[in-house]
């Protein structure tokens, strides 16, 4: 076990000195594959330009935006959902047109419709995130435990409304959140992808630094987004430990 | 004694299939103890569903003759499992029956301590569901049905998943709360001895040929208490009540 502990950096590590050895050793062209050693010196152009900071800014504006909007409307649809079945049918064919439809195939509508504009990135991250949420959301709420309802009913909490904070809820927050989760990956690639199209942030940053070939900023921004998603899900993991605390 | 709930001609079916109780009449005296035996299948759960209002008879009524008494329920039920909602400590789960009783938080919270000290656990009220053994958690189904005040205690088989020793201990204490808190009890269960340790009167239900149960037959058990499993009047009672049954499993019909 205690050997097994520095197999992960090990791994990092070899995988680094790896990328760092092909452009030096000329296999690859600097420019095509800038080496890591280059990067700190790109990242701090970038900072003390003021780039990273606004492109960073921008992008997790957003982000939350999106992420908020997509995220409550899927839950609020999903759980809806389970607890009408009227609901259910009248929304069962449409789910089935639209869920296929990927996130990106609603770029062109979003700028015909939005402009370029952060309304048009918080569009996209809407659609994103919006399915994930609706699916696992209706999923938790629909396995609900029917003898909690039966206690319920049994101790005067009738009818749904009655029952959706004191149970239901609570009794499909796990399944929510891990929705909730796979939701914040997919709002990160969603707000790069909307911003690849000219929207002010770390994607549109992105798109100006490989038209220069500046790669070693691309490299940056990439960086960036790993260790933005890193940072969020983690501090969503805290959270939801903490929320759950009951299980254990 | 006053009567506390008067079942009249009950019959019970789902959907148009045949009936799973054909006919049931009974009145239960206010601080009596009933216990209802009978094969599994034969509706005993179902039953206790009915009377609490979870389920609407095919016809045939439960009515409460007494003054209806708005912060007490009429009923409640001890589920055979805790059922206790994990995302709530142990006194949040006793206030759980509560809620939709016009009472003010702390006259709620007295309640449910109170109802917690009856069982033994009031030293538990912040512990998590988890953290109580089986013994315990049922304890605390007991308790969250005490705590509603309800004029008929219904308990469905609440023992039978415990071990011997456990099980003992809690029919006992059933006993103490019987009698400390004056409320009536129809108990359901499988365990003949069970039910002739416990109980006034114990039915049997079974059906006797015909489709869907009926009572089969209906003893009092006058025996003193407390009562000594290994007496011989403890013995004779236990094998009444198991001739009844064997009869009606003879029968070919005990379902």
């Amino acid at each position: 076990m205690s050997n097994r502990r520095w197999l992960a950096p090990l791994g990092l590590l070899v995988f680094l000195l790896g990328w760092e050895a092909v452009p030096r050793l000329g296999l690859v062209s600097s420019l095509l594959l800038p080496p890591p050693s280059s990067l700190p010196a790109a990242f701090w152009r970038e900072i003390s330009g003021g780039w990273w900071l606004t492109a960073t800014l921008d992008s997790l504006g957003h982000y939350s935006v999106g992420l908020v909007l997509g995220t409550g409307i899927g839950v609020a649809l999903g759980v809806a959902a389970a607890l009408w079945s009227d609901l259910d049918s009248f929304l069962s064919w449409i789910v089935r047109l639209l869920r296929p439809v990927p996130g990106l195939a609603w770029v062109p509508f979003a700028i015909v419709w939005f402009g370029i504009s952060e309304a048009a990135a918080t569009f996209i991250i809407v659609i994103g995130v919006l399915w994930i949420n609706f699916y696992a959301s209706y999923g938790a709420a629909k396995a609900v435990d029917k003898d909690l309802i039966e206690l319920a009913e049994s101790f005067g909490h009738k009818g749904v409304w009655r029952q959706l904070l004191p149970i239901v809820l609570p009794a499909s927050a796990s399944g929510i959140l891990s929705g909730v989760r796979t939701g914040l990956g997919q709002a990160w690639m969603a707000v790069v992808a909307a911003e690849l199209f000219g929207i002010p942030g770390l994607g549109q940053r992105m798109m100006q630094a490989s038209s220069l070939l500046a790669t070693d900023v691309v490299v940056v921004y990439m960086i960036t987004i790993a260790v933005l998603y890193g940072l969020t899900d983690i501090l969503f993991v805290w959270l939801r430990d903490r929320l759950l605390s009951w299980q254990r | 004694m006053a009567t506390v709930v008067d079942i009249a001609d009950l019959a019970i079916g789902f959907d148009n299939g045949p009936p799973v109780l054909a006919s049931f009449t009974a009145s239960l005296e206010a601080r009596s103890f009933t216990a209802i035996v009978g094969p599994s299948g034969v509706g005993k759960s179902t039953l206790l569903r009915v009377i609490a209002g979870l389920l609407a008879p095919r016809q045939g009524t439960v009515s409460t003759p007494f003054e209806a008494d708005p912060t007490r329920r009429p009923f409640a039920l001890v589920f055979q499992e805790a059922r206790l909602l994990p995302w709530r400590p142990i006194l949040g789960n006793v206030l759980f029956g509560l809620e939709h009783l016009p009472l003010s938080a702390s006259e709620r919270r007295r309640r449910a301590l109170e109802a917690l000290e009856l069982v033994g656990l009031a030293d538990y009220a912040h512990r998590w569901p988890y953290q109580l053994s089986g013994g315990q958690r049922q304890r605390v189904n007991l308790a969250r049905a005490l705590a509603v005040q309800p004029a008929l205690l219904l308990l469905d088989e609440p023992f039978s998943a415990l071990d011997a020793i456990t099980r003992h201990t809690l029919q006992g204490e059933l006993l103490r709360l019987w009698q400390a808190t004056h409320t009536t009890i129809l108990f359901v269960t499988h365990d003949l001895d069970e039910a002739v340790y416990l109980a006034d009167r114990v039915i049997v239900l079974g059906s006797n040929g015909q489709p869907g149960a009926r009572i089969i037959r209906d003893f009092l058990v006058p025996l003193e208490r407390p009562r000594d499993r290994s007496s011989v009047g403890f013995s004779d009672h236990v094998g009444q009540v198991r001739s009844a049954l064997s009869e009606i499993m003879t029968n070919g019909a005990g379902i």
